[in-house]
């Protein structure tokens, strides 16, 4: 089973929950598709074996010897980024969107293009399975290419090693690298937490699940900040069908796991808030 | 007119306090009878109007992209369109006779309509979100930016909401998380970056990603702590080892946490903390001058 947890707003707890699904497991395949932030190989410091330099786009770059400066690129690019500043036409690289266009309507020939090459992929081993994970370079786009890479190779080591679950750490948000942790999944879980803002992107992100027709459920975490607007979350969830397969208080105990480099269920399992999370792990897997 | 003071509030990691930080300031320079807009950047879940209920809306307008609509009359399966899409956008197969555009992967950059000398090609209007403004005062707003759902791109309507903004003496960008394009298009048209962390692991290395991001643009930064308290001190050391500056630390506070909750601004309750985010405007103005002379 691939099994996504996404959250929609950022710093709901979706990756120590993930880690603590993760480590709940004898032997699972763990893909951080958080690949703008990947921070679980912090935590599990995987034995890599595995390193991948992953394509993520491509970037215009003006070959100034061949250029004439017609400005016949600056027409036809749909991203403000060439301009012409004394006469000679730069890229504002920033706003590169990689398409190649101006490029292809050069009258020069003056337009290289060169790959954007510096992102990686990286799978190894850690003490509950495996585990995959992408970093995107500082400068480099196409977050949802490389979150599709990411979670290729997870099928693939899943195939080759017959482990049976895939758990899928995913971005915030709802664009290009949220779809691509989420489509064709098998289940989802959202983590929100009892804010205004955690329930109005709730919202959003359960638009997008139901959209991709995918079966999903709800963890409320730090259900206690707010006990009103955590059974409004309830509610919602309830009109809409969607099952809260979990209710966790805050715990500061959850960020001393993370500090000494431990899931929460490995490193308190007796604690109210581990027992919670596995009762949700048995709902779900 | 001096040129306006552009400062964007960021972080890589998700969820540290972006949102908290920049409504807060905002509305503390609105109230003060600063000429100010706040752009929320995070267009894919925006979440500063939550806060700033009392801002009338003034305008809504459509962000939309051109995307090729095809006529199979007049094409001849030549297949030069998806030669030249270089991104995947349109599905061609010689044998037998195929060809769609995948409309949600197209990025709209018109090079499919360039490519094809058949005249098979014409474009239609692909709504990619809305940006609205809302008047807090006669000299302040709050323009928000809102993808779609579902789209995969909110790259074209954060430059849409920021283009708006234009005008204003000081504008501040609510940043979306990460450091993808989103991150990048938002940050490019700041001149001063303040990236929000926490003091855990997982905010330090995201921290480290964010910085090493903004060096590679050459823009200036600082940044704020939030929750401290809460995790570790190697944060701390990080920052004077890399001298970098401290803005303001914010306790971990669950009374924050239950106020931010219900979105309520600190700002409006609280004269402690009306006078903390004054102290952080003037920080900033001054790390800004530093930064631009």
């Amino acid at each position: 089973m691939e099994i996504a947890i996404i959250s929609g707003k950022g710093g709901t707890g979706k990756s120590s929950i993930s880690a603590a699904f993760a480590t709940l497991q004898k032997e699972v395949v763990l893909a951080d598709c958080d690949v703008d932030a990947a921070n679980l190989y912090l935590l599990f410091k995987p034995v890599c074996d595995e390193e991948h330099a992953i394509i993520t786009g491509q970037k215009a770059v003006i070959n100034q010897d061949k250029c004439i400066a017609c400005g016949l690129c600056i027409d036809y690019c749909r991203f403000d980024a060439i301009v012409k500043e004394d006469n000679r036409v730069n890229i504002v690289e920033t706003f590169c969107d990689g398409c190649l266009l101006c490029s292809r309507v050069c009258p020069q020939e003056a337009i290289d293009i060169i790959d954007e090459d510096k992102s990686r992929m990286y799978a190894g081993r850690f003490k509950n399975g495996r585990m995959v994970y992408g970093r995107l370079a500082p400068g480099e786009e196409n977050t949802g290419k490389l979150v599709s890479k990411v979670r290729d190779k997870a099928k693939q080591i899943a195939k080759e090693s017959g482990i049976k679950d895939i758990i899928i750490d995913g971005p915030p948000g709802i664009g290009c690298s949220a779809i691509s942790s989420i489509t064709g999944v098998d289940a989802v879980v959202v983590v929100t937490e009892p804010t205004l803002s955690g329930l109005h992107d709730l919202k959003r992100t359960l638009e997008i699940t139901a959209g991709f027709n995918l079966k999903t459920s709800v963890i409320i975490n730090k259900c206690d900040i707010n006990e009103e607007m955590s059974s409004k979350i309830e509610e919602y969830c309830a009109q809409n069908n969607i099952e809260v397969v979990g209710k966790y208080p805050f715990d500061p105990l959850v960020v001393r796991a993370m500090v000494n480099c431990r899931s929460i269920t490995d490193f308190a399992p007796d604690a109210e808030i581990s027992k919670l999370i596995k009762q949700s792990y048995q709902k779900l897997f | 007119m001096t040129n306006p003071m552009k400062i964007a509030i960021a972080s890589g990691k998700g969820g540290t306090g972006k949102t908290f930080i920049s409504t807060n300031l905002f509305n503390l320079l609105q109230k003060k009878g600063l000429n100010v807009a706040l752009v929320d950047c995070d267009a894919e879940e925006p979440n500063c109007r939550l806060f700033l209920t009392e801002g009338k809306l003034e305008a809504t307008h459509e962000v939309n992209q051109k995307i090729p609509e095809l006529d199979l009359s007049k094409c001849t399966y030549c297949g030069k369109c998806a030669e030249y899409c270089n991104y995947n956008a349109i599905f061609f197969l010689k044998e037998p006779k195929i060809v769609n555009v995948l409309e949600e992967i197209c990025h709209g950059c018109g090079a499919c309509s360039v490519a094809c000398d058949y005249g098979a090609i014409s474009e239609k209007d692909d709504l990619l979100g809305h940006v609205s403004k809302f008047a807090l005062s006669p000299k302040s707003a709050l323009i928000e930016s809102r993808t779609k759902v579902g789209v995969y791109s909110s790259v074209n309507v954060i430059k849409a909401a920021i283009k708006e903004a234009a005008g204003f003496d000081l504008v501040l960008f609510d940043a979306p998380p990460g450091i993808g394009c989103p991150f990048i298009q938002t940050v490019a048209q700041a001149d001063y970056v303040v990236l929000v962390t926490e003091p855990t692991p997982y905010g330090l290395s995201d921290l480290k990603q964010s910085i090493e991001t903004l060096k590679g643009m050459n823009k200036s930064y600082g940044v704020i702590i939030n929750k401290a308290g809460l995790g570790n001190e190697e944060i701390y050391d990080y920052l004077q080892k890399e001298n970098i500056p401290l803005l303001m630390s914010v306790p971990f506070d669950k009374n924050i946490a239950v106020s931010y909750s219900k979105g309520k601004l600190l700002t409006n309750r609280d004269s402690g903390w009306e006078e903390k985010f004054s102290v952080l405007f003037n920080t900033i103005k001054e790390e800004y001058g530093n930064s631009n002379n």
